[in-house]
């Protein structure tokens, strides 16, 4: 690992000011950060360690009744919070999907959303990576891709965003607060990934410097507790990223829905919102058939990048099998496996 | 550079001038504070052998950066027996035998340690695998980890139901 300068700022002020600086780069857990710096991926010239400021670890209801989660709250702790969990099930079970007991303890909320792909040509200096180096080519086009992208992907990138946390917090039209050089901004989750298109080089719409300091959910999102889950299919049934994952979640009146949000992850380089999918359910009766319309509106502009053909009839399954569960209502406890096809009480086929 | 700093290493206060900000917790118990019970397996996060306790909560100590920590108080393998009386999950892990290489075991235990104190799995055991998904063992001694995690969490139990009475 190249050496760095190590700096510790005591405000948000002071540490976007150092982060400003070329060459540098936030560290909150490292979960992510180190592991690429131990494997030469990237190598900053300073670590401006946040994990030290004082009110970002905190999980508040504001007075509009948005929930502001501040960005260095831990996974395992947002995750085990009675109140969020018992609001928000489907974020619950999406982070308690991901990683292990271990990196849920560590890894914030901030450094979740900005974790970078784990593309296998991403993490070898030795391939051609145009995410990695601007311009250098892409080694997975060709290679090994059979888990890569088949929504949003260009010539030049074909990775996705591995996140599970990110795919229901952007169905619920989540918001990012950040702080940068010019002051502070909110930023929709939708729009802070970027897809790769001509410069994959570049992951969000973030600026040198820019910090996030929390993410807030909007007050209206907690009225789908009752019909809320995530559902991702992995190739072990623990600590494994997502081959496809599916947030589902339904405002359901006497079987008719008044409202539906569908997002996926696991098949582009950001959280996927299924929009298209979302119109075609609201107003009508929740039924098998209507599940699979939408299914397949979700993955109308899908297309292979390369051996990976079979993750879009996977999605679509997925959304299926997402919106049945959702229908059949949030359990009560999240299953002893989270978010697994296998788990207890999810076997049941539309 | 160097940085100093004040860490309770097994409820031992120590100060640890750090020359280098590349240092892991890791190897600053391994290689510095003579503390090589923490197991460094594959150094990326991905086999929990490296697993401690940082201020109670169970942690892969080869992705966490020394200069990182102040005032924190980690546990080790090294620190969780009493003089010669071992924790109830060393003796659950020899009486089911939850282990043969070993190597992979200071980790098991001290993620073992902090899944019961996480109060999450009670005694059901696949969320008891779930839980300790972050530790591998290429011997693959599951069922004998899994049996000392049960039987160690109910030991525990009793006598902390013996303390209150």
């Amino acid at each position: 690992m190249k050496s760095f300068e190590y700096v510790r700022p005591t405000t948000v002020r002071e540490a976007v000011a150092a982060a400003s600086e070329p060459g540098s780069a936030y560290l909150a857990a490292g979960s992510n950060l180190l592991d690429l710096m131990k494997g030469g991926v990237v190598a900053p010239d300073r670590l401006v360690d946040i994990t030290h400021l004082t009110g970002l670890d905190r999980i508040e209801t504001l007075a509009n009744g948005s929930v502001r989660i501040g960005a260095l709250v831990r996974n395992a702790e947002l995750a085990h919070d009675a109140h969020f969990a018992s609001h928000f099930p489907a974020v619950a079970e999406a982070l308690l999907s991901g990683a292990t007991a271990q990196l849920r303890n560590a890894a914030t909320v901030g450094g979740n959303l900005l974790q970078r792909t784990r593309c296998g040509y991403f993490y070898d200096a030795a391939s051609a990576c145009n995410k990695r180096v601007a311009g250098a080519g892409c080694d997975a086009r060709g290679g090994d891709n059979r888990l890569h992208a088949v929504l949003g992907w260009s010539e030049n990138c074909i990775a996705t965003h591995p996140s599970d946390f990110c795919v229901p917090l952007v169905a619920f039209d989540t918001v990012v607060e950040v702080e940068g050089r010019a002051g502070k901004r909110d930023i929709p989750l939708d729009q802070l990934h970027c897809l790769p298109a001509d410069a994959p080089e570049r992951d969000t719409v973030l600026e040198r410097g820019d910090m996030i300091v929390a993410i807030r959910l909007p007050a209206a999102a907690d009225r789908f507790a009752p019909h809320s889950r995530y559902l991702k299919v992995r190739e072990r049934t623990s600590y494994a990223f997502a081959v496809v994952s599916a947030a589902a979640a339904l405002r359901l009146d006497a079987g008719r829905i008044l409202e539906a949000r569908v997002a996926l992850g696991g098949v582009a380089l950001k959280p996927w919102r299924a929009r298209e999918a979302e119109l075609l359910l609201a107003g009508n009766q929740a039924d098998a058939a209507l599940f699979h319309r939408a299914a397949t509106a979700a993955l109308v502009d899908a297309k292979p990048s390369g051996d990976n053909g079979f993750k879009i009839e996977l999605a679509r399954r997925i959304i299926v099998r997402a919106l049945s569960l959702a229908a059949s209502g949030t359990p009560a406890r999240v299953a002893a496996l989270p978010a697994s096809a296998f788990a207890s009480g999810v076997t049941h086929h539309v | 550079m160097s940085l100093t700093k004040t860490l309770v290493i097994n409820g031992l206060k120590r100060t640890i001038v750090l020359d280098d900000p590349r240092v892991t917790l890791l190897d600053l118990l391994r290689e510095r504070l003579d503390l090589p019970g923490t197991k460094k397996g594959c150094d990326r996060g991905q086999c929990g052998a490296c697993t401690v306790l940082v201020n109670g909560r169970r942690i892969n100590s080869c992705l966490t950066l020394a200069a990182s920590l102040d005032n924190a108080e980690i546990l080790t393998i090294e620190g969780v027996a009493q003089g010669e009386q071992l924790h109830p999950v060393q003796d659950a892990f020899i009486a089911c035998d939850g282990l043969q290489c070993g190597y992979c075991t200071p980790g098991q235990i001290m993620s073992a340690i902090g899944l019961i104190q996480e109060a999450q799995a009670g005694d059901d055991a696949e969320r008891v695998r779930e839980g300790m998904s972050g530790n591998l063992c290429r011997c693959g001694a599951y069922q004998g980890i899994t049996q000392a995690v049960l039987d160690a969490q109910k030991v525990m139990r009793a006598s902390k139901q013996q303390e209150v009475v």
